[in-house]
């Protein structure tokens, strides 16, 4: 637990101002950042001391009562080490942009293709920013808050039975 | 007078019964698996519970060649167009069995991205519910198809230019 903790405080002695908050619950490294110093930061959980090769999930959280209303979370595991980190970071809610992950880690290509889908948050610097699940002509981001419950969106049209 | 024996009543009840009793036993079917339901599909279609004993051994894994179409599992939105393409493709005469709750009402994915129920897409002769169903359902529905196919009034090839 010792050793978490100084791994964090390092990390966030080295991006001043880049880190608003670390914590350890349950044992797992947790960090919460400004968007813009995403890219930064994670180029160092890389390549730096905590080696952190493994991106092993991206996805993203709605909530639409907070003023930063999407929450991007990143979990990075170090094989050398076996440690996970748990990146968070918090997105606005009318035009949600931030950096892509694609130059470091190739399996953030779909990660982040479908979080574009599914909640509209838009990737800067991704090769191929498009939806991944739902078909082009689909209206809106389905798993966003305020997308209908009921509304459907059929590829062809649906006779009657 | 000069009647025409294929437009004789006997001849038509006849020919309709036989066949009948002919595609009901032959039947090809075709599966289309998108899910977990195809585990249950295979343990009906194998040796356990074995659906060749009811005359529907062959599987053909081209659509033209089968008289009946299985829909096993999910049928997303995006999947539809494909469906529907796979039935047209079809020969006549045609079945479709809505294989697990998925195929038949969108099942617990009450959401945007599954049709509810295949019968929005295509028409649908046997629904078998169940989440999976078991294998014992789906032989009580080929058997149900059976009957179903044995009463339909059948059509051939001469048919309509004897009637007209």
């Amino acid at each position: 637990m010792e050793e978490k903790s100084d791994f964090l405080t390092a990390l966030a002695a080295r991006f001043p101002g880049a880190v608003v908050e670390t914590s350890s619950p349950l044992g797992d490294m947790a960090l919460v950042i400004r968007p813009e110093s995403l890219f930064e930061i994670a180029a160092e959980l890389k390549n730096g001391p905590g080696d952190f090769a493994t991106l092993l999930d991206l996805t993203c959280v709605d909530f639409p009562d907070r003023p930063e209303r999407f929450e991007m979370v990143y979990h990075f595991f170090s094989l050398s080490g076996l440690r996970k980190l748990r990146v968070k970071l918090g997105l606005p809610g009318p035009d949600p942009t931030v950096a892509s992950l694609t130059p470091l880690w190739k399996n953030a290509d779909w990660m982040e293709r479908e979080v574009y889908d599914l909640f509209g948050v838009k990737f800067a610097g991704h090769p191929y920013l498009r939806r991944l699940f739902m078909n082009e002509e689909f209206v809106g981001h389905p798993l966003r808050k305020d997308y209908p419950f009921r509304k459907r969106q059929p590829v062809i049209p649906m006779r009657t039975p | 007078m000069g009647m025409n024996p294929f437009q004789a009543p006997w001849f038509t009840t006849t020919l309709n019964s036989m066949l009948g009793w002919g595609r009901k036993y032959s039947i090809f079917h075709y599966p289309y698996v998108t899910a977990c339901c195809g585990m249950e599909y295979m343990s009906a279609a194998c040796a356990h519970f074995d659906i060749d004993r009811f005359g529907a051994g062959w599987t053909r894994f081209t659509p033209r060649q089968s008289d009946l179409l299985l829909v096993v599992g999910t049928i997303c939105q995006k999947q539809a167009p494909i469906l529907r393409t796979v039935y047209e493709q079809m020969c006549e005469p045609k079945y479709v069995i809505a294989f697990g709750a998925c195929a038949v009402s969108g099942g617990i994915y009450d959401n945007y991205a599954v049709v509810q129920g295949i019968d929005r897409i295509i028409p649908v002769d046997v629904f078998i519910p169940g989440c999976p169903p078991r294998p014992e359902m789906v032989l009580d529905s080929l058997v149900k198809l059976q009957l179903k196919i044995k009463k339909q009034d059948q059509d051939w090839r001469w048919k309509k230019k004897a009637t007209s």
